[in-house]
C-alpha cells in the first residue's frame, strides 16, 4: 500500500510539472499578451505599454518567468491576478463556493436520476420506458446547454415569471430559500446532460451484471426480486461508476462554464473564461494547476474507491 | 452653419441645456452651507454591465468599466461636464488664465481646495493628498496607467492644507482634460506599502458621493451613499453594479426587471426595435466618442497612393451599410472628432457613393484592369487584406459587402480576421495590417489633441511611441498638432483643429464611416441618468440619479 501511495504521488508530481511547463509555455507563446487589450485605451502609447510590461517583469525570457513562477508556487505563492491584484488562491477560493453549490446540487440530481433511469432501463430492456430513456438521453446530449438554458429562462422567467432569470441570489435577501429558488433552473439545466451520461453508463453496467452467475444463483436461491436488484445487481453495477465519478472531479473547473454564463453564476468556469479573455496568466495557470491536481486526486480516489468496493482488486 | 463658441447657448439642445442646469446645480452646491440638512438617501438601483470592474485604484492600468466605480468613489479636482466645460469638485474654482490659476505661459498652476472635505474614513483631505496623487504617476515603481502630462510637472509646492502650486516644464493644453479624470487618492492609504499592492487597491477610500461597501468577485459590487459628501449628495442609497457577461442574458434580465439600468455596451442594435416597445422602460440612443473607421496602413505600397484611398472611399455605400447592417443607429461622419465636441468641424466635404468616379480616378492614376479584372500599376496588383476582431458579425458582414462593392471597381480585398488579443497587439500597434476595421476613440476626454494618433513621432513601426498605426507623416500636420497642444485658449485652438480635420479628411489615413451611438436602457422612473461624451463610461454621474 505504501509503495502504491509513493508511486502514485511521484507520478502525480511529474504529471503536474509537465502540465505546468506546457501550459506556461503555450499561454506565453500565444500572440498578444496581458497588455494587448489596453492598446485601444484612448491616449495609450507603446511607450506606456512597454514600461508597464517591464515593471510587471513580462519582458523577461519565458524560462526565467517560468522558474520564478514555479519556485513561488511551490512555496505557496501562486502569484497575483493581473486584473484585480488579489492573490490567485484567493481569487480561486472566492469563486469556488458558487461552483461547488451548483455542481453539488446538479451532480446529486444527475446521479440519483441517472442511476434510477439506468437501472430501470436495464431491468426492463426494450420496453417503452427503455426506448424513451434512450431517445431522451440522445436528445439531452445533443441539445446545447446554452440554448436549453435560454429556452428555460424564456418560459419560466419571461413568460410564466415563476423563477428568477439568473444570478445566485437577490441582492439584499440572500436567505436559504432565496439561494434555493435561484438554484432550480441552472442545476436542472446542468444536470440534464449528466443524467443522460450517467443513465447510459448505468444501463450498460447493470446489463453486464445482470447476466453474472451470482445473480442467477441468487435468483435460484429464491431471494426476493428487490433484494437481488439492490444487493447484488445495483451494488456491483455501481463499481464502474466510481471511476466515472473520479474522472468527473476535475470538470468542476470548466464543466459548468456555459451554464454559469447563461445564468450569471459567479463560479470557476466563468472565472476561467474571463481570465483567458484578459490574458490573466497567473489565474489561468492557477486554474490549470488546480485542474491538474484535481485530475490526479480524482484518479487516485477512483482507484482506491474501486479497490475498497471490489475486494477482487488489489492495489500495488 | 457657423460654429460659434456659444453654439450651445444660442441653440440650446437638450444636452446643452442639461449641461447648463448641471453647471448651475454645481454652483449652488458650492454656495450651500456644509452643515445644511440634506434629505436621507433611500432605495437602490441595480446597474447591469457586461464586463467586470476589477481595478479600483484609478491610476493602475484598467478598462473603461472600472471608471464607473472610480467616478462614484473618488473626485477629480474638477470634472468635465457633458458640454465639455469643467466644473469644480475638490477645488473652489477651476484654474484658468483669467482667474490667475494658470500663468499666462501656461507653466505655473495654483490650486485652492475646498474646506472641510473628508475621506470616507474621516481623515481630512489636504493639499498633501493632491501632491501625492500627482507624484504617484511618476513613481518609477508604480505601474501608472499613463504618465502623459504628469511627466511635465517639475516641482509641487504645498502652500497650506488647502493650497498648492506647481510648475510645468512646458505648457500642455490637454493637461486640463487629463486632470479632469485624475482622481485624487489618499496619501495615508499608501503609507509604507508598495502602491501596486496596497490594501487600498481592493477596498478603495475616496472623497466621492459613494463609499465602497462590498464586492462579490465575478458577481457584483455594492456602493452606499456617502452621507458626509461635500457636494450635493446622492439620493439613491445603494448602488449594485451587477456583472452579466452575456449581452443577450443582460438584455433578458433587463426585460424581467432583474436589473434597472443597462450600462456600458448597452442593448445590442438588433434588440433596439423590440426594446423601444418595452413597457415601463426608457430606451434611447446616446452618442459616444468612438468613430468606426476603415484604418489604412500608408506603409503599404498600394494604400500609400492617395488616389487609391480616395477611390476606396468613393466605393463605400455608407447609407446601405448603415441602414442594412447597423439598423440605422450610428451617425455618419467625415472626421475623427465627435460631432458634439466644441472643436468639431462641420464644413468638411461630404462623402458621396460614386463608384464610377472612383474608377475614373484609378484610371487617371494609372491603375488599369489586368487580365483577371483586378487593376494593376507597375506590376503591383490593387489588392490588400482587411482585418478586424474575429467574431464581430456585423463587421464581418460589412467586410463582405465592401469586398463586393470594391471588386466591381477592380479592387481586390481579402478578409482575414484575428482574435482580439492578436488583432490589437503587434498586428495593430506595429502597423502590420493593410486595412483594419477599427472603432477608435481619438480624443482623450474633451481635449482635441490627437498627437498620439497622427504625429510622425507616434509611429511605432518607425521607432516612435504612440498609436499612429496609419503611419501618416506630414510635416505641416506635425506643426499644427504641436501648435494646438501648446495653445491654451479654446477659441485660439479651434481654427487649428478645424484645419487638422480638413487635412485628415483630404489625406484619408482612415476612411471615416460613422460615429457610434449606444442604445441605453433604464427603468422609466430613474431620473438624472445623463450621457457625457467627454468621459469614457456611461454611469459617471450616479450621485445625480434619483427615483421619481
Amino acid at each position: 500500500m505504501i509503495r502504491f501511495l509513493t508511486h502514485r504521488t511521484l507520478q502525480g508530481i511529474v504529471l503536474i510539472l509537465i502540465v505546468s511547463m506546457i501550459g506556461f509555455t503555450v499561454i506565453n507563446l500565444a500572440p498578444g499578451g496581458p497588455l494587448s487589450q489596453y492598446a485601444m485605451t484612448p491616449g495609450m502609447s507603446q511607450q506606456d505599454l512597454d514600461r508597464i510590461a517591464h515593471q510587471m517583469g513580462l519582458d523577461r525570457p519565458i524560462p526565467v518567468q517560468y522558474l520564478d513562477w514555479l519556485v513561488n508556487m511551490v512555496s505557496g505563492d501562486w502569484g497575483k491576478s493581473y486584473r484585480d491584484q488579489s492573490p490567485v488562491l484567493d481569487v480561486v477560493w472566492r469563486h469556488m463556493g458558487a461552483t461547488l453549490l451548483l455542481m453539488g446540487t446538479s451532480t446529486a440530481i444527475a446521479v440519483a436520476l441517472g442511476t434510477l433511469i439506468g437501472v430501470l432501463g436495464a431491468l426492463k430492456r426494450y420496453s417503452v420506458f427503455d426506448y424513451m430513456a434512450t431517445v431522451g438521453a440522445m436528445i439531452a446530449l445533443s441539445i446545447p446547454t446554452f440554448w436549453f438554458g435560454l429556452v428555460a429562462i424564456f418560459f419560466f422567467s419571461l413568460e410564466l415569471g415563476w423563477l428568477p432569470a439568473g444570478n445566485m441570489y437577490t441582492v439584499g435577501d440572500q436567505s436559504f430559500s432565496d439561494y434555493a429558488i435561484h438554484l432550480i433552473m441552472p442545476s436542472i439545466v446542468l444536470a440534464l446532460v449528466n443524467v443522460a451520461i450517467w443513465s447510459r453508463y448505468m444501463r450498460a453496467s447493470t446489463l453486464d451484471v445482470m447476466d453474472q452467475d451470482y445473480v442467477r444463483t441468487a435468483r435460484a436461491k429464491g431471494l426476493p426480486r428487490w433484494r437481488i436488484v439492490s444487493a447484488h445487481i445495483v451494488r456491483n453495477a455501481l463499481i464502474p461508476m466510481i471511476t466515472l465519478a473520479g474522472l468527473q472531479l476535475p470538470t468542476i473547473i470548466g464543466g459548468a462554464l456555459v451554464t454559469e454564463t447563461v445564468f450569471t453564476w459567479p463560479g470557476l468556469g466563468r472565472l476561467f473564461i474571463d481570465s483567458l479573455g484578459y490574458n490573466d496568466y497567473p489565474v489561468i495557470m492557477g486554474l490549470l494547476m488546480f485542474s491538474a491536481i484535481l485530475t490526479v486526486i480524482g484518479n487516485f480516489l477512483a482507484d482506491v474507491g474501486v479497490a475498497l468496493a471490489d475486494p477482487r482488486i488489489r492495489l500495488g | 452653419m457657423t460654429n460659434t463658441p456659444f453654439k450651445d447657448l444660442t441653440h440650446p439642445s437638450r444636452r446643452g441645456f442639461l449641461g447648463m442646469t448641471m453647471l448651475t446645480a454645481a454652483g449652488l452646491g458650492l454656495s450651500g452651507l456644509p452643515g445644511a440638512a440634506r434629505a436621507q438617501a433611500t432605495g437602490q438601483v441595480i446597474v447591469g454591465i457586461s464586463q467586470e470592474p476589477t481595478v479600483f485604484n484609478p491610476h493602475l492600468l484598467h478598462i473603461e468599466v472600472d471608471e464607473g466605480i472610480h467616478w462614484a468613489i473618488f473626485d477629480p479636482l474638477f470634472s468635465v461636464e457633458p458640454d465639455g466645460s469643467f466644473a469644480p469638485r475638490l477645488v473652489t474654482e477651476v484654474p484658468s488664465i483669467e482667474n490667475g490659476g494658470i500663468s499666462e505661459d501656461g507653466t505655473e498652476w495654483k490650486i485652492t481646495l475646498k474646506e472641510g472635505v473628508t475621506w470616507h474614513d474621516g481623515t481630512p483631505l489636504t493639499a498633501e493628498d493632491v501632491k501625492f496623487t500627482l507624484e504617484l504617476q511618476k513613481d518609477p515603481d508604480f505601474r501608472a496607467a499613463r504618465r502623459t502630462g504628469h511627466e511635465l510637472i517639475e516641482e509641487i509646492t504645498v502652500v497650506s492644507d488647502t493650497e498648492l502650486t506647481w510648475k510645468m516644464s512646458s505648457a500642455f493644453a490637454p493637461y486640463m482634460a487629463i486632470l479632469s479624470w485624475t482622481f485624487i487618492v489618499p496619501k495615508h492609504a499608501f503609507d509604507g506599502v508598495d502602491p501596486n499592492e496596497a490594501p487600498f487597491n481592493q477596498s478603495p477610500i475616496g472623497t466621492g458621493p459613494y463609499k465602497w461597501d462590498s464586492r462579490a468577485p465575478g458577481d457584483n459590487i455594492q456602493l452606499v451613499a456617502n452621507p458626509d459628501y461635500h457636494g450635493d449628495g446622492a439620493s439613491i442609497e445603494r448602488i449594485v453594479v451587477k456583472y452579466v457577461p452575456d449581452l443577450t442574458v443582460l438584455y433578458t434580465q433587463f426585460k424581467t426587471g432583474d436589473i434597472d439600468v443597462i450600462a456600458l455596451q448597452g442593448i445590442s442594435p438588433d434588440h433596439y426595435a423590440e426594446a423601444s416597445t418595452l413597457e415601463g422602460k426608457t430606451v434611447e440612443l446616446v452618442p459616444v466618442g468612438t468613430v468606426e473607421t476603415l484604418s489604412l496602413n500608408l506603409g503599404n505600397p498600394v494604400l500609400a497612393d492617395k488616389a487609391v484611398r480616395e477611390a476606396l472611399y468613393l466605393g463605400v455605400d455608407k447609407t446601405t451599410i448603415l441602414e442594412a447592417l447597423y439598423y440605422g443607429l450610428p451617425t455618419p461622419t467625415e472626421t475623427y472628432m465627435p460631432q458634439q465636441s466644441f472643436y468639431y468641424n462641420p464644413d468638411l466635404p461630404e462623402h458621396v457613393y460614386d463608384p464610377e468616379a472612383g474608377k475614373a480616378l484609378l484610371d487617371e492614376a494609372g491603375w488599369v484592369p489586368g487580365s483577371d479584372g483586378i487593376r494593376e500599376k507597375d506590376g503591383q496588383r490593387l489588392s490588400f487584406i482587411c482585418s478586424t476582431t474575429a467574431g464581430n458579425h456585423v463587421r464581418e458582414q460589412m467586410q463582405q459587402f465592401l469586398q463586393q462593392s470594391w471588386k466591381e471597381m477592380g479592387i481586390e480585398m481579402e478578409i482575414s480576421n484575428l482574435p482580439p488579443a492578436v488583432m490589437w497587439a503587434d498586428h495593430w500597434m506595429q502597423s502590420q495590417f493593410d486595412m483594419a476595421v477599427a472603432g477608435i476613440i481619438f480624443l482623450t476626454g474633451p481635449d482635441p489633441d490627437t498627437t498620439n494618433y497622427m504625429s510622425t513621432d507616434s509611429i511605432n513601426a518607425q521607432g516612435g511611441a504612440g498609436q499612429n498605426t496609419f503611419q501618416i507623416s506630414i510635416p505641416e500636420l506635425d506643426e499644427l498638432l504641436k501648435k494646438g497642444a501648446t495653445t491654451v485658449s479654446p477659441e485660439a485652438r479651434k481654427p487649428i483643429y478645424a484645419e487638422i480635420q480638413s487635412m485628415i479628411r483630404e489625406e484619408l489615413p482612415f476612411l471615416p464611416l460613422f460615429q457610434r451611438n449606444e442604445v441605453r436602457g433604464h427603468l422609466e422612473g430613474l431620473q438624472g441618468y445623463e450621457p457625457n461624451i467627454n468621459v469614457r463610461i456611461t454611469f459617471w454621474n450616479m450621485q445625480d440619479w434619483s427615483w421619481a
